[in-house]
């Protein structure tokens, strides 16, 4: 026996800030250009270093001496030397970037899925324990992981499983930028969740849908741009994890992160950094986050915004 | 709740304990998987820290098999506090002086210039704003890492953009000598008042923060200020109101519920901040730069002393709690405005 679920169509609610678009006035004309000016200047600011990074990727004398925002000869010899061989290991970039995209992927897939159950048992359900168990997540967030990073690798050393170490992989990487990562997700996706109305889950529960199918068919399709956002910044906080990718793997080459090879890279010449090498590595390390950012955009401001307002 | 009130009442008074506790039950399904491994990940290692904090854990404890380390009491605490520490230059209050200066003064200048920046990219009728907001959030997607290393890159002394700037326009202009100002390391603090000491690499390490810094501000103000109700604005209008009377009476109270949690998170995120002290300054000059976190991490990951690492992580816990506490606090008691 099959009850069918009612469900609301989500375009009807839009618990999304919506932007609204300048409608009608115009400026005069004085003021126009006066604000385009400021607003060149402080583009202007935000661009200088970029430019200049990618300026350096293409000189091809590789030396600390950029004189010019285009170098003379500019090409792009330093982008092969780095996706050949970045560090002194004999791992390629592509080696590198995989293991950052699987810590990434883990660790966005992991925040979301753990932290929207939990955002949605703050928000909607009413228990015993309900505001210790928010203040002790929200505790968490003050703490940064690098204040257990001690105690977190000795106990995670002492898990293993044959040849297999959870304190020497990525995957222990990857639950322990989770478990930061939770936090600021549950607190976050519960503020937006508060903003999307009841009625619509009461509405599914009296045609006989259960609380986890109210939850699955009204509820998610709904924070689509929270979930988006919370995916976002997991993926951002694996792909570019330091501290913990360090203590945890760095002993073992070929688990590398781009972020540990960029700091042996820096390191590995003692003062004398190639920076052409440097600048490439940085610009194909920045470019994939720089473009899913700007492809996710318009998730991102709604969904950090309104949760944000009522958090 | 609707599914507390449909609960049936039992006939015979209350209903069971198995009837009753079903929301919870319930609640507790969903929390599970992120209790289960913020539990193993998060909590444990708080726990096994306070008692790693009264050990003298060190390398040798690591290797399996190994006898357990010594209980030294309060020692580690002890140590910390009077700055006996094989890091050079380790003085934990000025650590903790510059790491508070830093987060303050860090916050406020993002805030300002994230709402400024909003309101600037807010006013009808300017031109290209979708364009403008897509560049300005060009900082946030770049990893902090590379930002760091890139801005340590900008400040080298010959090599730098920032010192080729200044020798490209004033040097050229003047027909000054080559400017070559050692921005990271430069011996001698700008100013020095008590336990607080800035030298040239915090005010590097604040532009470099500032550039980080604003455009995320500037993205929770542009949300907060399209959720104003445009009739607040056209009712002030009507009462003769100019801009700037606009801003102070509608806009800028309407900003603060949205700015006021985020600038607290911000200050806690600014006071955490690893990568600019860790990979810019090194934390020079002199452990000038250096922070909490950047210590911790030092202790642990250079010289491995465990125990006194977890006493150290126990400060840190009791610091950032106060601050919590505190911000929280300042927060409620200034918190006017219920939007």
């Amino acid at each position: 026996m099959t009850t069918p679920v009612a469900v609301a169509t989500p375009a009807k609610v839009r618990p999304v800030a919506q932007a609204r678009t300048g409608s009608g006035r115009s400026l005069k004309l004085g003021n126009q250009l006066l604000l385009q000016l400021l607003c060149l200047a402080i583009g202007s600011t935000v661009l200088f270093p970029i430019v200049w990074i990618v300026g350096m990727s293409l000189d091809p004398r590789n030396i600390a001496r950029p004189d010019s925002l285009i170098p003379p000869g500019a090409n792009f010899a330093a982008y092969g030397r780095v996706l050949e061989r970045p560090t002194l290991n004999p791992v390629s970039f592509f080696q590198l970037a995989l293991n950052s995209l699987t810590l990434a992927v883990i660790i966005s897939i992991l925040s979301v899925g753990l932290g929207v159950l939990a955002a949605y048992a703050f928000s909607r359900m009413k228990f015993r324990g309900r505001e210790f168990m928010m203040l002790l997540i929200l505790a968490v967030l003050m703490l940064p992981a690098v204040a257990t990073v001690g105690p977190l690798y000795i106990s995670m050393n002492r898990i293993a499983v044959g040849g297999f170490r959870l304190g020497g992989s990525l995957l222990g990487v990857a639950l322990a930028v989770t478990s930061t990562q939770l936090p600021f997700a549950v607190w976050n996706m519960k503020g937006y969740l508060d903003t999307i109305p009841k009625e619509l889950e009461e509405a599914a529960t009296v045609d006989g849908a259960s609380r986890f199918q109210t939850f699955y068919k009204v509820v998610l399709p709904l924070a689509t741009p929270v979930l988006a956002v919370t995916a976002l910044f997991g993926f951002i906080a694996g792909w570019t994890e330091f501290i913990l990718a360090q203590v945890f793997v760095v002993g073992d080459p070929t688990q590398w992160t781009l972020a540990i090879a960029l700091n042996a890279l820096v390191g590995q010449y003692a003062g004398s950094t190639p920076w052409s090498t440097f600048a490439a590595f940085a610009v194909l390390f920045a470019l994939p986050v720089m473009i899913v950012y700007l492809l996710l955009q318009k998730w991102i401001v709604s969904g950090l915004t309104v949760g944000g307002i009522k958090g | 709740m609707t599914a507390a009130a449909a609960e049936p009442a039992g006939p015979v008074g209350r209903p069971s304990w198995w009837r009753r506790t079903v929301n919870t039950r319930t609640a507790y399904l969903f929390l599970l998987p992120a209790l289960l491994v913020m539990a193993i990940i998060t909590f444990y290692p708080l726990v096994f820290q306070v008692w790693m904090a009264f050990t003298d854990f060190q390398l040798k404890n690591l290797r399996p098999g190994s006898p357990g380390p010594a209980i030294v009491g309060f020692k580690n605490f002890l140590r910390i506090l009077d700055n006996n520490i094989v890091i050079p230059n380790f003085d934990f209050v000025r650590i903790l002086v510059f790491n508070l200066f830093w987060a303050f003064t860090n916050v406020i200048i993002h805030v300002v210039i994230g709402v400024a920046v909003a309101l600037v990219l807010n006013v009808e009728g300017l031109w290209g704003k979708r364009i403008w907001r897509a560049v300005y959030i060009l900082p946030i997607a770049i990893p902090p890492i590379i930002v760091a290393t890139v801005w340590r890159n900008m400040f080298d002394p010959q090599y730098g953009a920032v010192n080729q700037l200044i020798n490209g326009t004033i040097g050229v202009l003047f027909k000054l000598p080559p400017f070559q100002l050692d921005w990271l390391n430069q011996p001698n603090p700008i100013l020095t008042a008590g336990p607080l000491i800035l030298p040239l690499a915090y005010f590097a390490l604040l532009a470099a923060n500032i550039w980080l810094g604003w455009p995320l501000n500037s993205v929770v103000a542009t949300g907060a200020l399209q959720s104003i109700p445009k009739d607040l604005y056209e009712a002030a209008e009507m009462d003769g109101a100019g801009y700037w009377d606009r801003l102070k009476t509608v806009t800028l109270p309407f900003l603060r519920p949205a700015m006021l949690p985020f600038a607290i998170y911000g200050f806690v995120l600014t006071f955490n901040l690893f990568t600019l002290s860790y990979f810019m300054s090194g934390g020079g000059p002199f452990g000038q730069t250096e922070l909490l976190v950047t210590t911790a991490y030092r202790l642990v990951q250079e010289q491995h002393l465990y125990g006194v690492a977890a006493a150290f992580a126990i400060f840190q816990f009791f610091i950032l709690l106060v601050i919590t506490l505190v911000t929280n606090r300042l927060a409620r008691a200034t918190a006017s405005f219920d939007a």
